[in-house]
């Protein structure tokens, strides 16, 4: 605002009364000065408010007029404003009238019977997540049942579809990803084991590592990645607009149309996808032992069938129709969860992700344990 | 103020708004009086809206110039289109409130701008805005997705209100409210508009609210302003568009609740 327009202001103090005129404009942009200036009014005497220069008063202005005449009122003086002109004056009166009147929200004090409860409803909202994704579960058997019994209802060709997005397109960055792997592993085997002149066993290392666990377990925390979120988001989002519920009154059933096939699709694709992911990792160590140890592919080839036994292979792909429901079940749940609003989508997307990849490395840690347990 | 009561404070020459091919406005003239209420109607499709956010200045024109309150938009430098910004407010169809902000801090945006001011005087005047527009005390706490439609719409206006702007573009104010709600609401903006000063460019479809507040209506059609007038000069109109929209069924219905008004409060 132009200096200009700065409001004037002149107080005086007479031991009777304090008279203050205010020249100027008195808006929000003035408002500091004001208050500034009218902070140390002398205690006491009856105070008369000039305000005949005023040339403009807002919403601000007014406040602060009124909130002058609270707090001079509250201490016994009079308080009386003089020159302004009939609008000014009947808005001044519609701000006082609209004043608000501060209603004590209620008292939050935090005491330890609030901390047990928390902790209690912390642990009831675990126990009903996972009988609610428990639920979910159930129905994707009870709707993939009823397909068999009526295969008029199943969509084949959301299953194609979801097929090639959780599938086909998730191949180049899963490939990629256990060839990498399978290339730091050779490399870190081969420094480690060079040690002992034990330089063949690499072949070992990076197949039993691979079969067993990283290929499926690193292709699940990918595909947890890539496609819980887009299920979440994609059901989230219907969910939002009340898709689902235009579908329910249209007679479709949304566990049938949506879940089924996405869960359906990702069953199918994750196996394959974790087969990719082994051949790729193998792909890449024997590419890395072959450069950095002189194991020619043919070695590697020899050593890794007599050495390797195939319930390795076995161990690790049998995990991934399990992983595939757990992603597959939790991305659908979230996305159901979605309230009517943005920031819900948001947060359940996320939410969707990490408790995807979370569910998947608690799930392969019951698996090992298992595994170590009956000897496979 | 040396302006006279009735002088432009938005004066719109010959703008043209084009989405590639498609034309929306062509050579479209409008004038908007100070302190008044215009409404703004036309067809679904004919560039309600994009005439609001072009003259907000969200929307640049491909040909014309707008000036508002004596700045020329086109070629006014960041600082007076800021200081012009400053001095309006826009409530968007559904209040388009910040959503991980409150209420009160939804309001409280615009004036933290203003330098000097101290934090609690900027909450007593959020609240003080919140009170004004009618929602009650405990609502400034709120976040916008635990509000009503109505109440997100006042919440709206609040925050368009913030710094006493000399005008307000309001785009469907009334729209997804209850017949109630909505009578409320423009009562609201009429007392606003005139304990304010406020000049109001409101788009709407809603003929109550044309008959209840506006000054001056403006239609739209054929890509650019058709005619402007008070509700009485729409009625002899005879374009075929907007006898229709003024003669329509919907019309009379509206047309005869205002003249009861009226002459209820003639008694």
């Amino acid at each position: 605002m132009p200096p200009d327009l700065a409001p004037e202001i002149t107080v005086v103090a007479e031991p009777a009364s304090t008279t203050v005129a205010i020249r100027g404009q008195v808006t929000i942009y003035s408002l500091s000065a004001v208050q500034a200036q009218l902070a140390n009014l002398p205690e006491g005497p009856d105070v008369s408010l000039d305000l005949t220069q005023v040339t403009r008063l807002d919403t601000a202005g007014a406040w602060l007029v009124t909130t002058l005449r609270e707090k001079i009122t509250a201490r016994g003086a009079g308080f009386e404003v003089r020159g302004l002109a009939p609008e000014a004056q009947s808005f001044l009166d519609s701000v006082e009238k609209a004043m608000p009147h501060p209603e004590a929200a209620s008292d939050e004090r935090k005491t330890i019977a609030d901390l047990v409860a928390g902790i209690g409803a912390a642990v009831v909202g675990a126990v009903s997540l996972l009988l609610s994704l428990l639920g979910y579960f159930g129905m994707f058997l009870a709707r993939l049942a009823r397909a068999f019994r009526h295969p008029r209802e199943f969509r084949l060709t959301a299953l194609v579809h979801h097929c090639e997005e959780v599938g086909l397109k998730a191949v180049p960055i899963v490939a990629l990803m256990a060839f990498l792997i399978g290339v730091v592993l050779a490399f870190q085997g081969a420094s480690q084991l060079r040690q002992f002149g034990a330089e063949v066993f690499v072949v070992d290392l990076i197949a039993v590592s691979i079969l067993r666990e990283l290929g499926i377990l690193l292709t699940s925390i990918i595909v947890a990645g890539r496609t819980a979120s887009a299920f979440t988001a994609a059901i989230g989002s219907m969910k939002m607009r009340e898709e689902i519920d235009a579908m329910r009154t249209l007679g479709l059933d949304p566990a049938m149309t949506l879940f089924v096939p996405r869960i359906l699709a990702l069953l199918l694709m994750l196996p394959i996808l974790g087969l990719i992911a082994d051949i790729a990792g193998l792909f890449g160590g024997a590419l890395m032992a072959w450069v950095e140890l002189g194991i020619s592919p043919a070695m590697f080839q020899t050593r890794l069938v007599e050495g390797t036994d195939v319930s390795h292979f076995l161990a690790g792909v049998i995990k991934a129709p399990v992983f595939a429901l757990i992603i597959g079940v939790i991305g659908c749940r979230s996305g159901m969860q979605v309230q009517s609003n943005a920031e819900s989508l948001g947060q359940m997307t996320s939410k969707a992700v990490v408790m995807a990849i979370f569910s998947v490395i608690v799930a392969d840690a019951a698996f090992s344990i298992f595994f170590a347990q009956i000897g496979f | 103020m040396t302006d006279t009561p009735s002088d432009a404070v938005i004066t719109v020459r010959g703008v043209r708004n084009q989405f590639g091919t498609h034309l929306v406005h062509d050579n479209l003239d409008l004038d908007v009086w100070r302190g008044e209420i215009l409404g703004v109607v036309g067809g679904s499709g004919t560039g309600k809206s994009v005439l609001l956010r072009t003259i907000a200045g969200l929307q640049e024109p491909a040909a014309g110039t707008i000036t508002v309150l004596g700045t020329d938009l086109s070629t006014a430098t960041e600082d007076q289109r800021k200081a012009i910004e400053a001095r309006w407010g826009v409530m968007f169809q559904d209040g388009a409130l910040f959503s991980s902000l409150t209420v009160r801090e939804n309001v409280e945006v615009p004036m933290r701008s203003v330098p000097g001011l101290s934090r609690e005087t900027v909450r007593a005047l959020a609240d003080l805005k919140i009170s004004m527009v009618g929602l009650p005390y405990l609502a400034g706490d709120k976040y916008p997705s635990e509000l009503s439609g109505g109440m997100r719409k006042r919440a709206g206006l609040a925050r368009a209100l913030a710094l006493d702007p000399d005008i307000v573009f309001l785009d469907e104010p009334t729209a997804g409210l209850d017949p109630i709600g909505a009578a409320d609401f423009d009562q609201l903006i009429k007392g606003l508009s005139r304990s304010l000063g406020l000049t109001v460019f409101l788009v709407t479809h809603d003929l109550d609210t044309l008959h209840a507040i506006c000054d001056r209506i403006a239609v739209l059609a054929e890509r650019k302003v058709l005619v402007t007038g008070t509700m009485q000069e729409m009625l002899s109109v005879d374009h075929p568009w907007v006898h229709s929209y003024f003669h329509g069924p919907r019309a009379r219905a509206a047309l005869d609740h205002a003249e009861s008004q009226t002459a209820g409060k003639g008694d």
